[in-house]
């Protein structure tokens, strides 16, 4: 165990990770690391443990077993630190019906402490393109918008690691590019990004380095440079085939 | 200490502006506990001689069903678009979202209760000041909030989350109860002060000893 906090090296550092349902294994052993400034696109079929994954590493569930750090801070003794660092987008928005986005976007910003707090409301509502609708009740929002919304609300306190569960569901084709240029600067600005999806091809062109999860376990991860999309796809298909 | 509180005021008046907004919680526990309090003085046909008598059990047994009527909506609210996940996300200690929850629900209650209280105190023909009565009824549902709002994070995260949480929630508050209905009945019955003082330090060593292991157990409740 090397608690050297001057030799970090990774933004994400899982090693040994396993996590269990009632004896059911989700995640078997998994061994991550991600440098600072990379961006990780993490790929696998219906039930393969990506979300349970990103639960595990956002400290909103408990691994059975294995080690992890984000940002150099162990998620068991130091949650706190650890969620101050990191920016989620899950299944769910985590927004509030009742409240407006301009009053989901304050209350989260106030929970974290952010400066500057309305003019951060302001920069990050528009780079969603949601600006005019800052005053509506988020419960009369169509999903995509929700969707923008809550990826708003997961750049907020500007986290330097943002960890994404399939954040391009319900986004149109323009929304789903504006996010990719959104990640892209995030990544550019050395911020790391792990993010889990189905879509092959927009997770291929945006990311450093590829991973498949299969049955909880990472059954291949390679960076980009030595692929290109068709052989991707073939060892994707080749992956998630192997495992029945 | 000061941005702790912050943060724990931060939850609660997000929730008060959100039950502001809808009214959805208010307006029927509300209603619930004004039938309950009238349908009892229809029962009872209370005449001056057996209101002391039943009068101290309406009341507490309308608090009590009123109680986990609204705090049942606690964390079922915070569950629907997964906003649990985002308090649990916030970089805040999990005794935060507690105490931040917990003085939703109590607030929440008591506004109910001082609606409820006027009307109770009409119908069984009492007298309307009564200052005693209100240190008991704040007592006693500090006592079901502090329990309720770790029973609410709890029955939450059961499939049976209407059934889940009176079933664990009246066992636990019986002390609270009893004590709250013995301290009613000897003010209604015109008890001194050095007689309710026992029962009164009941409903304290309750709230507190509640309070503080709910605040610490709090995260083995929420997180999977
Ligand atoms: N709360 C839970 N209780 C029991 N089992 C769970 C729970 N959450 C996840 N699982 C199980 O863990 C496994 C992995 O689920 P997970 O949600 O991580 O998959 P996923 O890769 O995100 O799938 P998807 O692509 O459908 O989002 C599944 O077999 C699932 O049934
Ligand atoms: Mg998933």
């Amino acid at each position: 165990m090397s608690d050297d906090i001057n030799d970090i090296k990774y933004a994400i550092e899982a090693k040994g990770l396993s996590k269990s349902f009632g004896g059911l294994f989700a995640l078997k052993g998994i061994d991550l690391s991600i440098n600072e400034g990379e961006c990780v696109a993490l790929f696998g079929p219906n039930g393969a443990g990506k979300t349970t994954l990103i639960k595990v590493l956002t400290t909103l569930s408990r691994p059975a077993n294995g080690k992890v750090l984000i940002a150099g801070e162990d998620i068991k003794k130091n949650a706190v630190a650890v969620r101050r660092r990191i920016g989620v987008v899950s299944h769910q928005t985590f927004l509030y019906d009742n409240l407006t986005a301009y009053e989901n976007l304050k209350f989260y910003g106030k929970m974290y402490d952010v400066p500057d707090l309305e003019q951060r409301i302001v920069d990050v509502i528009t780079k969603v393109g949601l600006e005019s609708r800052l005053r509506d009740r988020v419960g009369i929002f169509s999903r995509g918008m929700q969707q923008r919304l809550s990826i708003a609300r997961a750049i907020l306190h500007d986290p330097p690691i943002m960890l994404l569960d399939e954040p391009e569901t319900g986004l149109d084709e323009q929304a789903r590019s504006t996010l990719s240029e959104l990640l892209k600067t995030l990544v550019a600005g050395n911020r790391t990004v792990l993010l889990t999806t189905h879509n092959l091809e927009w997770g291929f062109a945006l990311a450093d380095r590829l991973a498949i999860l299969v049955k909880g376990k990472i059954v291949y991860e390679d960076s980009k440079q030595s692929l290109d999309m068709t052989t991707f796809r073939e060892t994707y298909n080749r992956c998630v085939g192997a495992r029945s | 200490m000061i941005n702790y509180l912050g943060k724990v005021m931060t939850i609660f008046f997000k929730d008060l502006l959100s039950e502001f907004r809808t009214k959805a919680v208010a307006s029927s526990v509300l209603l619930f506990a004004i039938l309950v309090i009238i349908i009892f003085n229809f029962a009872f046909e209370s005449d001056s001689d057996t209101i002391g008598l039943v009068a101290p059990g309406v009341l507490w047994v309308t608090f009590t069903f009123a109680g986990v009527l609204s705090m049942n909506r606690t964390f079922v609210v915070e569950k629907e678009k997964g906003c649990l996940e985002g308090l649990m996300l916030c970089p805040v200690s999990r005794d935060v979202l507690y105490w931040g929850k917990m003085i939703s629900s109590l607030v929440l209650m008591l506004i109910i209760e001082a609606v409820v209280f006027p009307i109770f105190l009409i119908l069984f023909d009492l007298p309307l000041w009564m200052p005693r009565l209100a240190i008991v009824a704040l007592l006693g549902t500090l006592g079901f909030a502090s329990v309720g709002t770790l029973f609410s994070a709890l029955a939450a995260n059961t499939k049976a989350r209407d059934m889940a949480l009176p079933i664990i929630f009246f066992p636990v508050v019986v002390p609270v109860i009893i004590a709250a209905v013995k301290a009613t009945d000897l003010i209604l019955n015109s008890g001194t002060w050095h007689e309710m003082s026992s029962w009164l330090e009941i409903l304290i060593a309750f709230d507190v000893i509640f309070l503080v292991v709910s605040a610490l157990v709090f995260e083995f409740v929420i997180e999977e």
